[in-house]
């Protein structure tokens, strides 16, 4: 690694589409590393890095089951992630649903113009 | 029928210092783009439910620059500017944009390349919003909003203090 680590939070720690697609399986169900490695065709090593990265920032829980370390998804901190998205994304549905007020007229106008070119 | 599109933007993640905004309309792009950069056109919309657009100036060549003021609920004043970069009417707008609300606004600047691509007369909008950094982006989608907005940055704050 050359360089730091900078995910501090969930929000960094779901930019990465490989992470992504870990707590999209973890969802399923708890998992061992192996089957992660399996399902998601990587490295062991790296699959254990995101891991590691998830753990860190909560999204996701490990127990000792056996020999094995069972990953589970831990969902609470993606909340304010989805609150967060779902506010900007309604502030641009406003915004757009105007719009689409602005392109009826705009549409209409251009219609009853239609005799005049 | 534009009630088909009513509330069908959706907002993505594609990387840590990007915001994704996609949205389709039922009308062609020169009309699109018209409502888009036309001032008296962009007071009509950029509020959202939000408030009242105040002031909106458009000078919109290469190298012109642009500014909008909103005024929302309780007197409180949102501001961006910014500097066009790119126009390709009526398919492509590229411009920065600054948050008059934090410190450095032109320094945290982002980068805003809009897209129109129009199909049997229906158009897709695609905004990509790049910042410099996540702060710079959580920055961004924290301005203007209020109220619920407000109650998940707080989350976050507490979350991100727990993880410290």
């Amino acid at each position: 690694m050359a360089r730091a680590a900078t995910t501090t939070d969930a929000f960094n720690a779901v930019a990465e589409p490989r992470r992504r697609q870990i707590l999209d399986l973890l969802r399923a169900r708890e998992r061992p590393v192996n089957e992660l490695v399996e399902l998601l065709g990587l490295a062991q090593p790296q699959v254990s890095k995101h891991l590691r990265v998830l753990r860190e920032v909560d999204l996701v829980h490990v127990r000792d089951e056996g020999r094995h370390r069972m990953y589970r998804l831990n969902p609470g901190p993606l909340q304010p992630i989805h609150d967060w998205l779902g506010a900007y994304e309604q502030l641009w549905n406003e915004r757009f649903d105007l719009m689409d007020d602005v392109l009826d007229d705009l549409g209409k106008a251009e219609t009853d113009d239609d005799g005049d070119d | 029928m534009t009630a088909t599109t009513k509330g069908s933007a959706t907002v993505t993640l594609p990387a840590d210092n990007q915001i994704l905004i996609t949205r389709e309309f039922n009308a062609p792009a020169r009309l699109v783009w018209k409502a888009y950069t036309t001032p008296e056109l962009i007071r009509r919309w950029w509020a959202g439910q939000r408030g009242t657009v105040t002031s909106v100036e458009v000078d919109l060549r290469v190298g012109g620059r642009w500014r909008y003021v909103m005024t929302a609920n309780p007197g409180f004043e949102v501001a961006f500017h910014g500097e066009y970069r790119e126009i390709q009417e009526p398919v492509r707008l590229v411009n920065t944009e600054a948050f008059e609300g934090i410190p450095d606004p032109d320094g945290n600047a982002a980068l805003v390349t809009m897209t129109l691509t129009e199909k049997d007369g229906r158009t897709a909008m695609e905004m990509l919003v790049e910042h410099r950094d996540q702060e710079g982006r959580d920055a961004h989608v924290n301005s203007g909003m209020e109220g619920g907005m407000q109650e998940a940055m707080d989350a976050l704050e507490e979350l991100a203090a727990s993880l410290a």
